[in-house]
């Protein structure tokens, strides 16, 4: 999956969020996406981190072989 | 119908991280990883010498599946303390980097002040 529908996906679900994907091996398969949102305020980083996995669906671990996820606040 | 009886796995799974302070499930053994994220949390938890169960769920299709419904969390490695859920790698190791994973092992004497 190309970094592009990847950000498009996290952002349909996560509106105000900045998203930046960095294709980290240039394989395409292993993808490293840092979302900033400040919705994330309050929210421990488990909570932070489902809600990136429930953007991407069933995408990962299956389209998306491994992607890394840093979340920020600001 | 689920090809594995999710019951039973699920069984294992609450029976595991009960029986246990620390469980890591991953790929591999923390001697012989399997895959550079579960490489990354062994390493972590050998850092703060906490001692942790290693459970390969590559041996175990089952498991390997149960697991991430159980959690649900779609990747491996998962790491629990005391029953409850912490993350996959990203997030141990930004728990580690941040201290807090250090002070939930200590707050539960797994590992000295």
């Amino acid at each position: 999956m190309d970094t592009h529908s990847i950000e498009a996906l996290i952002k349909r679900s996560i509106p105000d969020a900045d998203v930046r994907i960095e294709d980290v091996r240039g394989d395409g398969l292993c993808l490293a996406a840092t979302v900033v949102c400040p919705n994330f305020a309050g929210k421990p980083l488990l909570e932070q981190h489902r809600m990136v996995h429930a953007a991407l669906g069933q995408h990962i671990g299956e389209t998306i072989h491994a992607l890394q996820i840093k979340t920020r606040v600001a | 119908m689920a090809l594995f009886d999710n019951n039973e796995v699920f069984e294992r799974i609450r029976h595991d991280i009960a029986e246990n302070d620390v469980v890591l499930y991953m790929k591999g053994s923390a001697a012989f990883p399997q895959c550079g994220y579960s490489a990354a949390v062994v390493q972590v938890l050998e850092n703060m010498g906490v001692n942790f169960k290693d459970i390969d769920v590559i041996a175990d299709p089952g498991l390997r599946q149960g697991i991430k419904d159980f959690t649900n969390w779609p990747t491996i490695p998962q790491l629990y303390v005391k029953g409850e859920f912490i993350g996959g790698c990203d997030i141990v190791r930004d728990l580690y980097a941040s201290g807090e994973l250090q002070d939930l092992l200590r707050k539960h004497r797994l590992i000295a002040d």
